[in-house]
């Protein structure tokens, strides 16, 4: 008797190990890490150390390789940074310009090239999306040189009328920033597109054949179908428009330099100034990074609240 | 009943908006294609003609390009860019898609919390790391050299989002059955999963193509010997040369565009419904 329950419970503690081992579910979840970790063990290298590295340094001093503690001193440099406070402004009138006017363009080419009205959509859609085809040095090149003093923009609008003499946009500091924010303009307006148009393609055609059938005119058929369904892609083209604006480099590298006078320097040009051309100053660096960092974060949340619902 | 009034009222509001939307198509193509199309023209025109603004194809071409090799080293230059490329995008691809497919399809609280995590990271400007990254290719001593820049590409944060959205909706019965079959989990992966996500693999690739070929900011960095140059960082020197031959600059732009617009147009039937699932 005795012996048997001892049995009986040698009998349950094995298969409870066997069950153990064999667990599917257990199986299941090494399998998913097994997929997980290389991604995780570059992403630790390449992105978490270089974080908090930088996070470290702000609160230091370097010199050469020396590092010292300065407790807060690169934050109250910080604050008396005039060219930094400009670089932020500039940054900031082309994100509240730029990405604004390139989602509605973008929103309404979408839906241009999905109207089954339009023949040849193929051919337009391909068109509208070159400018995403050339890199972002080669396109800043072709952009500053067509709008030089002498260029073709300046050429053409004279011979139509409408302007008297030629607009200086490299070197006048309002039209230098009009000129970063229509390359911008031009170059991911297409992009966008592409990623509403693959939304669109998705909607279903009977809401539209249902509004049509109430008599919903275009803009009553956009506020209360195409909007609501669209929602979710605008609101990731809103953030990763905002991440990209503010990381903007290339495109004030190679067109202006930040000229004139740095009317035009975006902060990630600023902030590799500060690493690399002026006397690097590594520490500094980093804390004007980490204030764009907060800045994104700040706007990211914004952004959600505006547009975005409970997800 | 219709009346004869209401009738011509539809067909013509019908043609307004058929007139609107054949308008705004082709105004936009004709912005998007002009920089592109005076490229192009630039690239068979001197010099002499280009800062004379002709709008018509030259006979230059040649000129041009042989200008160009004695400028810089284009070939050189392409070539770095195209092993980089093409070792780093394959190398985020099989990185990310395998990470995507693990968030996707094996879901634990860990495993939530961690994607949360890569996903906020995405806030994190590239300007932030640059210089811990930097120092740490100093210490690794792989400054000027293509691995600096191939390793760490790596972890693209995009490209993992894009592929969990996309594997999400990969039916899981079909995973169950090939579990069944006795297949293992890495198989299942790479043998039958992976095989019919063609649409989400091309969007990728073309994704992470465009985002190697045209990087600057980091090979600007850590590259230092001309030799080494990638294709932007030519251009951004040739460029900023104080006397610029622009018929030569415009063929090294043109140079540099044909791999992304072959990639692209052979790929774009793709990349419309590999993109599909972004941002769901």
């Amino acid at each position: 008797m005795n012996n048997l329950t001892k049995d009986g419970k040698y009998m349950e503690r094995a298969i409870s190990k066997k069950i153990k081992t064999y667990n599917p579910e257990k199986i299941h979840g090494r399998a998913g890490w097994f997929f997980v970790f290389p991604f995780l063990a570059v992403f630790l290298v390449f992105t978490v150390y270089p974080m908090m590295d930088s996070f470290y340094l702000t609160f230091h001093k370097m010199e050469g390789y020396n590092i010292s503690f300065a407790g807060l001193a690169n934050y109250k440099q910080l604050i008396n940074d005039e060219l930094f406070w400009r670089s932020l402004g500039n940054t900031f009138l082309y994100l509240i310009i730029q990405v604004p006017v390139m989602l509605l363009l973008a929103l309404i080419l979408s839906i241009v090239v999905n109207s089954p009205k339009l023949r040849f959509r193929g051919a337009f859609r391909t068109m509208f999306f070159i400018p995403c085809v050339t890199s972002l040095v080669a396109y800043s090149i072709i952009f500053k040189m067509m709008f030089s003093s002498d260029g073709i923009i300046n050429m053409s609008m004279q011979w139509m009328h409408i302007i008297q003499a030629p607009i200086q946009w490299l070197r006048e500091p309002i039209a230098a920033k009009v000129l970063i924010i229509i390359a911008l303009v031009w170059r991911w307006t297409g992009y966008n597109m592409m990623f509403f148009l693959s939304y669109l393609q998705n909607i279903n055609k009977e809401y539209f054949e249902a509004a049509d059938i109430d008599g919903a005119n275009i803009l009553q058929k956009f506020k209360h179908i195409t909007m609501p369904l669209m929602k979710p892609i605008l609101l990731f083209s809103a953030i990763m428009s905002t991440i990209g604006t503010l990381q903007l480099f290339d495109e004030t590298f190679n067109i202006t330099k930040g000229d004139p006078n740095y009317s035009t320097i975006s902060i990630s040009h600023y902030i590799y100034n500060q690493s690399f051309v002026y006397a690097p100053n590594f520490a500094y660096s980093a804390t004007l990074s980490y204030v764009v960092v907060l800045i994104l974060v700040v706007l990211s949340i914004i952004e959600f609240r505006v547009m975005g619902d409970e997800k | 009943m219709i009346s004869k009034i209401q009738k011509a009222r539809y067909v013509a509001k019908q043609g307004i908006s058929k007139a609107l939307i054949y308008i705004l198509a082709i105004i936009g193509a004709f912005f998007s294609i002009f920089p592109f199309l005076w490229m192009i023209i630039c690239s068979t025109n001197t010099n002499a003609d280009i800062l004379q603004k002709k709008l018509t194809l030259g006979s230059a071409l040649l000129v041009n390009y042989k200008k160009l090799t004695e400028l810089a080293a284009v070939w050189q230059s392409f070539f770095n860019s195209l092993f980089i490329t093409v070792v780093a995008a394959s190398g985020m691809i099989i990185v990310c898609s395998m990470a995507g497919y693990g968030f996707a399809k094996f879901n634990s609280r860990g495993k939530t919390r961690l994607y949360s995590f890569f996903i906020l990271s995405m806030m994190i400007p590239f300007s932030t790391t640059m210089i811990p990254l930097f120092k740490m290719m100093v210490s690794f001593r792989i400054i000027d050299s293509f691995w600096a820049i191939i390793i760490t590409a790596l972890p693209s944060v995009f490209l993992l989002f894009f592929f969990r959205q996309n594997f999400a909706s990969f039916p899981i019965q079909t995973i169950e059955a090939a579990r069944l079959d006795g297949a293992n989990e890495f198989y299942i992966f790479a043998g039958v999963v992976a095989p019919s996500m063609k649409s989400t693999y091309a969007a990728g690739a073309i994704w992470a193509f465009m985002r190697e070929w045209n990087d600057f900011l980091w090979p600007l960095l850590v590259i230092q010997t001309p030799k080494k140059q990638t294709l932007t960082l030519m251009l951004s020197a040739l460029n900023s040369a104080y006397f610029i031959d622009y018929g030569a600059l415009m063929i090294a732009i043109v140079i540099a565009t044909i791999p992304i617009a072959i990639i692209f147009f052979t790929l774009q039937r793709h990349f419309i419904s590999g993109i599909v699932g972004t941002g769901k």
